[in-house]
């Protein structure tokens, strides 16, 4: 058995009287590549901001490495500061360059210092093809540049696990490709620990070493991706599949 | 007419002309270091007024958190709603009145007025640069592990600053004039010139026209620098690729990745990242 790092137990997170993931659990090993897909609604992405303790848990635990972080005992800043988080909308920072913003969180976080943490920064900007663009504003570069950039400044911190919240829904069609690549050769290449919420299924199955359907808060189906997209065992994922692999 | 005006301001201005400059120069210094005092005031209360905090933390931290804001909103309404005039002299004759201090140089009670005032002003508009910012700029910020303190000093103020930029200049060139009310507790600014000269010299119409002639153009001055300072915070329009060899192909115009790997792993062999 590998190691856990993440475990989530009994999460359930409403919003109100809205639940919205009820009971949710889930182990993540180290080098695992999840892909969290369902519907839209189905909570995947509310699943992934409460393991980045973007969200309050309403009840349940999150470990990691058996450390329960979210009963608020724990540093939050310094448990983020080990998970990586890419975003649908980049939410790169406006007010910095492309290399600034992947020193920025070294230097004040990590308390690296500057030459170093440029030295870290391009290394992982080449890396997903971005190190010409040091000297460009997030508002000068394309969509799937940004998400780029965005991996890069995630990468930069050196975590255990990168999470993905549908990183290529708001870009262009052309663009999803080089994004895609830039995670796909991550998953295989540099065994990332990757947990990602995507509508991309030929990601899911091509790519991911262990996949999580959801529907309606729960976890209707988990487990190969052979098996998720060849056998499903659940009515609904069987539904949700044919909807989506066939449009 | 316009002839005797000229003659009168040259009269004045050959008799009292260091006493104007000087007059110019105090408004320019108090208005200058109060609108700096004010603005960190403000961005003070900007970071104080928006630390988050949950249902799940401590009931010290809430309480304090929560007293915090009622003290800044506290501070805010009062100074903003009162003549500056008031608490020039409120300030100035109320401290000996209750703590028998008293103020013996005059510049600092001036900045301590103008600076309080300004900073009500300015806590509202940072208030308001801060929401006006895009959400996902504090998450990213979260996501990288900054706490608020760094979250606020890198990432947000820097971008509320360019925001609010407009405003401070506002509040700026309303420092320039209003700080001729100053002259209540005997502040020697570039009016209090005017009452003292054409007091002593009966010229009203000309002395007038030199101060209404020389605000102007401070104002104007002041608006043409902040414009300057407005386009140089936005950053430049351009940038240039860096290639760092230059028979290395940019991005875009190699398929990246493929088993090859990407061309830019030639360059930085002196880092790399852990567990290679």
């Amino acid at each position: 058995m590998s190691e856990h790092i993440l475990e989530i137990r009994h999460l359930s997170k409403a919003f109100g009287s809205h639940a919205v993931l009820k009971d949710i659990d889930f182990t993540v090993n180290k080098g695992d590549v999840t892909t969290i897909i369902g519907a839209s609604g189905s909570g995947k992405s509310t699943l992934l901001r409460c393991i980045n303790l973007l969200e309050t848990l309403t009840t349940g635990e999150i470990l990691f490495h058996g450390k329960d972080i979210s009963s608020g005992k724990v540093n939050s800043s310094s448990y983020r500061a080990k998970v990586g988080m890419v975003f649908q909308s980049f939410n790169l920072f406006s007010n910095m360059s492309v290399l600034a913003n992947c020193m920025i969180g070294q230097q004040k976080v990590l308390k690296i210092p500057a030459s170093e943490a440029k030295k870290r920064a391009l290394y992982y900007l080449n890396k997903v093809g971005m190190a010409p663009y040091i000297n460009a504003r997030p508002d000068q570069i394309s969509g799937g540049q940004k998400q780029r950039v965005a991996i890069a400044r995630a990468l930069a911190m050196e975590p255990e696990v990168l999470l993905f919240d549908e990183p290529t829904s708001a870009l262009d069609p052309e663009m999803v490709g080089e994004v895609l690549d830039v995670m796909k050769s991550l998953a295989t290449k540099d065994n990332m620990t990757m947990l990602v919420v995507t509508h991309e299924m030929s990601f899911a199955r091509d790519v991911s070493t262990h996949v999580v359907y959801m529907a309606d808060g729960i976890i209707e189906e988990e487990g190969d991706p052979s098996k998720i997209f060849t056998n499903p065992q659940s009515q609904r994922t069987r539904d949700f599949l044919k909807r989506i692999l066939n449009e | 007419m316009f002839s005797q005006l000229l003659s009168d301001i040259g009269i004045l201005w050959s008799k009292y002309g260091t006493l104007y400059l000087t007059g110019i120069a105090n408004t320019l210094i108090l208005a200058t270091s109060a609108t700096l005092i004010g603005c960190i005031i403000g961005f003070l209360c900007g970071i104080l007024q928006t630390i988050p905090y949950s249902q799940n933390d401590h009931f010290v931290k809430k309480i304090i958190l929560r007293l915090v804001r009622i003290v800044i909103r506290a501070y805010v309404e009062i100074f903003r709603g009162t003549p500056m005039i008031l608490q020039a002299v409120f300030i100035y004759y109320g401290l000996p009145y209750f703590f028998g201090v008293s103020f013996k140089d005059i510049w600092t009670v001036s900045i301590i007025v103008v600076s309080v005032n300004t900073g009500a002003y300015m806590a509202e508009s940072v208030r308001g640069g801060i929401m006006s910012i895009d959400p996902g700029q504090f998450e990213g910020a979260k996501a990288i592990g900054m706490n608020h303190w760094q979250t606020m000093l890198y990432i947000i103020l820097p971008q509320t600053l360019r925001n609010i930029m407009p405003q401070i200049g506002n509040n700026y060139i309303i420092n320039v004039k209003d700080t001729s009310v100053m002259f209540i507790i005997g502040f020697s600014d570039f009016f209090a010139v005017h009452k003292m000269v054409s007091g002593a010299v009966f010229k009203y119409f000309p002395s007038a026209f030199m101060e209404m002639a020389g605000y102007l153009c401070l104002t104007l001055l002041a608006s043409f620098l902040l414009r300057r300072l407005e386009k140089k915070l936005a950053g430049k329009s351009n940038y240039e690729l860096v290639n760092i060899d230059q028979l290395v192909m940019t991005a875009g115009t190699y398929n990246y990745p493929d088993d090859a790997g990407s061309p830019f792993e030639e360059v930085n062999k002196d880092y790399k990242g852990e567990g290679q």
